[in-house]
């Protein structure tokens, strides 16, 4: 059998995957910035925190990464509804991106803090420093310069992994591509087009985390390692 | 209207075993395909260490959820309309594992001391040889624990093979919310499930890793 591969028929349905694209960026953007919040404040706990803090960032952690991205943004979409409350299908989706990633960022920022020498932590108690100082110049800066690569790699996982939100319509580029595939009946096409789309952003989206690390990671960007 | 029973937790249990059956088929064929890659990554001819890289940044750099789209329709075009979904959720499963974990064994082989290799090349055994009886054992060492962890995302991302229409534990509880509407009730279950597959399996990853790690304490 042959198959004639058509790709000018998607060629009109530019701005919708323009826009599925712009709401993808979005998604991880956000859920990026609020994520890392989120996981590293996690981390603090987990490392620092009293008993009942620890346990309960270990459950959360355990149970997210135990437990596919897909029926945790199930739960949050219908559960968000059944308390009474609306929200949208994009907020949802952020909500469930940022719980998720959250998780995987305390795993990564706690291995990180746990690298950071006792004496260090010794050294800023006897430089004066105040518990918040000594966390955010002697252990965070250090720790997340670490494992930044590890960092780096999660999120552009996340940004893949947007594309599960498609399954509660929020209308990122997979959503987008399930429409125009159904007006098309072009799926192959479709699929290919938004594989390479979602193969380009990936890499954007590593240039931009590589350029940000050189940006703020001063030490590492004159001597070329980290600490 | 009926609430959720006996009945919808048994028919949950058996989907979860078709979750269980498809996550080993995605392990055992994506660990075939993976080594094969893994081998060629690292291989002395430069077309294959390119067609590998390749290969792994395309799996690595597209959604799970296209791969599985692309493959669907795709082998819908060839013309084998009537192809169970469980053929298209395996293939694309098997594909991504693949692309994983060629690039975790690669890590592993690569982290075997070079010095190894060097004394393998000494002792004049051949390429084969030094592959077989030097190398691969010590990478598989390294290698269990990072795969045994790899094994708890292919299970979560079974999930996905719902979107194909494949009935495992996922696509069983969105069927089941079709009928019940208690979305709260049945995910969670449907999540506990999960948990209680994955659970054991990244303990038992950690675990590996403590005891790896045990001459580095």
């Amino acid at each position: 059998m042959t198959y004639h591969f058509d790709f000018s028929a998607l060629l009109p349905y530019w701005p919708e995957f323009a826009r599925g694209i712009w709401l993808t960026l979005q998604l991880s953007a956000i859920s990026t910035v609020l994520g890392f919040v989120l996981g590293t404040l996690c981390a603090i706990g987990r490392a620092d925190g009293s008993r009942w803090v620890k346990w309960l960032v270990a459950i959360y952690v355990e149970a997210i990464r135990n437990t596919p991205l897909l029926v945790q943004v199930f739960i949050i979409y219908f559960g968000i509804a059944t308390l009474g409350l609306h929200v949208s299908a994009n907020l949802a989706a952020v909500i469930a991106l940022v719980i998720n990633v959250g998780a995987y960022t305390c795993e990564i920022v706690r291995a990180g803090i746990e690298s950071v020498h006792k004496s260090q932590i010794e050294a800023a108690e006897c430089l004066g420093l105040s518990r918040v100082q000594t966390y955010w110049h002697v252990v965070l800066r250090p720790a997340i310069e670490r494992v930044y690569p590890a960092v780096t790699s999660q999120y552009v996982l996340l940004m893949l992994a947007s594309s599960i939100t498609s399954q509660i319509s929020a209308e990122e580029l997979t959503a987008v591509a399930n429409r125009i595939q159904s007006d098309t009946f072009r799926a192959f096409e479709t699929y290919i087009v938004t594989g390479v789309l979602y193969l380009l952003l990936s890499l954007v989206v590593r240039i931009c985390l590589w350029l940000f690390g050189l940006a703020i990671f001063v030490r590492r960007r004159k001597l070329g390692t980290a600490i | 209207m009926p609430t959720f029973s006996l009945v919808h937790l048994e028919f949950l249990l058996t989907a979860a075993q078709w979750t269980i059956g498809l996550s080993i088929a995605a392990f055992v064929g994506g660990g075939l395909v993976g080594f094969v890659v893994a081998l060629a990554r690292i291989s002395d001819l430069r077309v294959l260490r390119i067609a590998a890289t390749v290969y792994i940044q395309l799996v690595q750099g597209t959604p799970l959820l296209i791969l599985l789209f692309a493959i669907y329709f795709g082998i819908a075009l060839l013309g084998y309309t009537n192809l169970p979904p469980l053929i298209a959720a395996s293939a694309g499963l098997i594909i991504y594992s693949s692309g994983f974990l060629a690039e975790i064994w690669r890590g592993c082989i690569d982290s075997v001391p070079k010095t190894q290799w060097q004394a393998a090349e000494c002792l004049a055994l051949t390429r084969w040889q030094r592959m077989v009886k030097v190398i691969l054992p010590q990478a598989a060492r390294i290698a269990t624990a990072p795969t045994v962890g790899f094994l708890v995302q292919i299970v979560k991302n079974t999930s996905l093979a719902s979107v194909v229409g494949f009935v495992e534990l996922a696509q069983a509880g969105k069927l089941i919310n079709n009928s019940i509407y208690e979305p709260f009730t049945v995910f969670m279950i449907v999540a506990l499930i999960y948990f209680a597959i994955c659970f054991p399996l990244s303990t038992w990853s950690r675990s590996l890793e403590r005891k790896l790690n045990v001459g580095r304490r």
